[in-house]
């Protein structure tokens, strides 16, 4: 597709609210007629993306160019793109026919027009008989209906919604994203739509872009992000998956959960640390050995309403989920198999915690602002050198009690890895650290943090 | 036996019986009586036909008028620099405004009467004006503000999103949503700028009778009798112009439904 398909481009965007920065160096196309959605957790800068295009914000640098125009500082009005808000943010004051109606009177359309296209609108999002309604009459649903009827009234040719579905209940939210999906074939419009439900993204996207803390992680189709991954963030955010540590033994070839697996990614070097992701439906289970790449014994069983969600402890002594259309009883010796196509191989982000020091004496570094001791330097550095130090993610001695270590920290991710649990801490201090550990956490405990002098070392 | 939770509202009625119920009794009791103690409609009429009385009533009312409309002008573009977070962060200058609600009223107007002295202003409508929008201004933002402050700003967004300009979004949206605020300011304004007097008197040297003056100087002069009558005049006529005053409201709101 060429560039000129583009109906929007973001460069290198960056905001900052304070000391947060927000989004961090942004870089995105959009095309014409397009389903794009942006995903990820709270606070991961989706909706501030959202606002700077549609111009309820200023990005700190960087620009946003729609149909080759650059309307960076262009204030909301004079956009051609209309928002659908989280709240709906319909006017009070107004009934419905005049709320769908209020882009059209600022324009100037003569009355019989606007008539013709309020009735258009209203009918189109199942809403023509409610003209007269007051808006507090209606109800969340139906708001969200005006809401859509509003922002398309004025012809945008991109359309955002901000979580827009949020608000509703489950069932209505189902009925919703087909009815967006709909209209958004009709329309042949852009839709840029802000979600933190991978579900939902999953549903109604052409493309997706995932976000986690103010940057991209990964942008794809709805396929490509389930199927293939970038990273471990990802692989969890999207779907249910097995997530484990594995060794790329080279070419072709890879070591987990203590088997060696064909697989089909290349590249990635010989007996190098990498993440694997399995989804649980891709793993094959059986009552028999024969023809299994490993065993083990079903922990528990649920029936989940299409499949059934087993657990199973492998031979290793790895925890691994796996959806299957039978029951297994639990107890029961199974065989399991992977195919080569259904291992995810991922770079790890890192493979141990790297950070720089201050040298205080010869057996004591400052680390995120506190003195650890560590092993005696042998004079090599002087006080107030800095040097830069490799802490083992399994080095890293978490304490219940916040006074009981050195730092502290909250801990703000948990992803598990089959046999043991990687922690993302993020210091009191704002900096994070990741920690393998087999004790069982809560997302939001406080802990306190120790590191053993032995394992502090110096990397340069 | 438990105290119905009715119980605990008896003190608040009482309250009100003795001090509003009651006093307004009292007013209407004097207005229809002669100094004897008679029975008499010649209080009301006495009125009807005291050219005084009601040219002095027209001239309070036009200042009320005046000193309203001036309040809100201020007023409004206060309240909304105010609750604009891009404009105010901090909480103490919406204290500074309402500072001068925290000293009395009679003191405040003293130390303007004398201002003007120092400073060998005439007194007159122009001084006795900027008393009372001094006196009142406060009682104007703060309902404007308490709205405004309130609102969702994301109706100003929705608008602007769908094409208005700044000035648009503030006549269709931010004005018609902060109407409540508006009412209650006028109301907390117009209706106390009728009966007072204490501004008129320092502020004029009487130059300017208001209505509130008329009242007081009858009673003062112990003609208790026609001056409950006026204060029940008062009442009645501002009373009906306000209830048509919202009625006239709630009909707009309608008929922009």
């Amino acid at each position: 597709m060429g560039k000129d398909n583009h109906i929007i481009e973001i460069n290198h965007l960056s905001k900052s609210y304070g000391d947060v920065d927000v989004l961090k160096d942004i870089n995105l196309y959009i095309n014409k007629g397009e389903f794009i959605t942006f995903l990820g957790p709270s606070g991961c800068g989706k909706t501030t993306l959202l606002r700077l295009i549609g111009g309820f914000a200023h990005p700190d640098e960087g620009s946003i160019i729609m149909d080759g125009k650059d309307i960076t500082t262009v204030p909301p009005h004079l956009r051609p793109l209309n928002t659908v808000f989280q709240k709906y943010a319909l006017f009070p004051h107004l009934d419905v026919y005049d709320n769908v109606a209020f882009g059209l009177k600022l324009n100037n359309v003569p009355q019989d027009e606007i008539d013709k296209r309020v009735r258009k609108m209203l009918k189109m999002v199942s809403m023509a008989d409610y003209e007269d309604r007051d808006i507090d009459s209606l109800s969340g649903g139906q708001q969200q209906r005006v809401a859509i009827a509003r922002a398309l009234a004025n012809m945008p040719k991109v359309l955002l919604l901000d979580e827009p579905l949020s608000a509703l209940d489950a069932k209505m939210r189902k009925d919703m994203q087909i009815e967006l999906k709909e209209l958004h074939k009709k329309m042949g419009i852009t839709f840029i739509f802000v979600t933190h439900d991978q579900e939902e993204a999953l549903t109604m996207s052409d493309t997706i872009v995932v976000m986690k803390e103010g940057r991209i992680q990964q942008i794809g189709t709805p396929t490509d992000i389930y199927n293939e991954p970038v990273n471990e963030f990802v692989a969890n955010f999207i779907g249910e998956s097995n997530i484990l540590d594995a060794t790329m033994i080279e070419d072709r070839k890879v070591n987990f959960i203590g088997h060696d697996f064909e697989c089909v990614d290349e590249g990635f070097g010989n007996d190098t640390p990498v993440d694997v992701v399995i989804r649980p439906e891709d793993i094959y289970i059986m009552n028999q050995l024969n023809g299994a790449q490993f065993s083990g014994h079903v922990t528990s069983c649920t029936f989940k309403g299409v499949f059934y969600e087993i657990f199973v402890q492998t031979d290793a002594g790895y925890e691994l989920m796996i959806q299957d259309y039978n029951p297994f009883e639990i107890g029961t010796e199974v065989g399991m198999l992977i195919k080569p196509q259904d291992i995810q191989v991922m770079h790890k982000s890192c493979t141990r915690n790297e950070m720089d020091a201050e040298v205080i004496d010869d057996t004591h570094l400052r680390i995120f602002s506190e003195e650890f001791e560590c092993k005696p330097l042998g004079g090599k550095y002087e006080a107030g050198a800095t040097v830069r130090v490799g802490v083992n993610f399994n080095k890293v001695d978490l304490q219940d009690n916040q006074e009981d270590g050195i730092l502290w920290g909250e801990v703000s991710n948990i992803l598990y890895k089959g046999d043991h649990y990687h922690l993302l801490i993020r210091i009191d201090t704002g900096e994070d650290l990741l920690v393998d550990t087999n004790d069982i956490w809560d997302k939001g405990d406080l802990v306190g943090i120790k590191i053993a002098p032995k394992d502090i070392k110096i990397i340069g | 036996m438990a105290v119905k939770r009715y119980t605990w509202s008896y003190p608040y009625f009482i309250f009100l019986a003795v001090f509003a119920v009651l006093p307004l009794v009292l007013v209407a009791v004097y207005a229809f009586q002669d100094s004897g103690g008679h029975f008499t409609f010649a209080n009301i009429l006495r009125f009807f036909n005291d050219s005084d009385a009601l040219n002095t009533f027209a001239v309070s009312i036009e200042v009320a008028i005046e000193n309203t409309a001036l309040c809100l002008l201020l007023g409004y573009p206060a309240a909304w620099i105010l609750s604009n977070s891009k404009y105010n962060r901090s909480a103490v200058t919406v204290i500074l405004f309402m500072l001068p609600m925290w000293v009395n009223a009679l003191m405040r107007t003293l130390a303007t009467a004398g201002l003007f002295n120092m400073l060998g202003v005439n007194l007159g409508k122009g001084t006795l004006l900027f008393g009372m929008v001094y006196d009142y201004l406060p009682f104007m933002i703060y309902p404007i503000y308490n709205v405004l402050n309130k609102m969702d700003r994301s109706y100003e967004e929705a608008a602007a999103d769908l094409g208005a300009t700044p000035m648009q979004v503030f006549w269709k949206i931010t004005v018609p949503l902060s109407k409540a605020g508006i009412i209650s300011g006028i109301m907390m304004v117009f209706m106390p700028t009728v009966s007072t007097f204490a501004i008129s008197e320092f502020l004029t040297n009487n130059k300017v009778k208001l209505f509130g003056t008329i009242i007081q100087e009858n009673i003062n002069s112990s003609m208790w009798n026609y001056g409950a009558a006026l204060a029940l005049i008062m009442l009645v006529i501002i009373g009906i112009t306000t209830f048509f005053w919202n009625d006239d409201n709630k009909m707009e709101e309608e008929s922009a439904i």
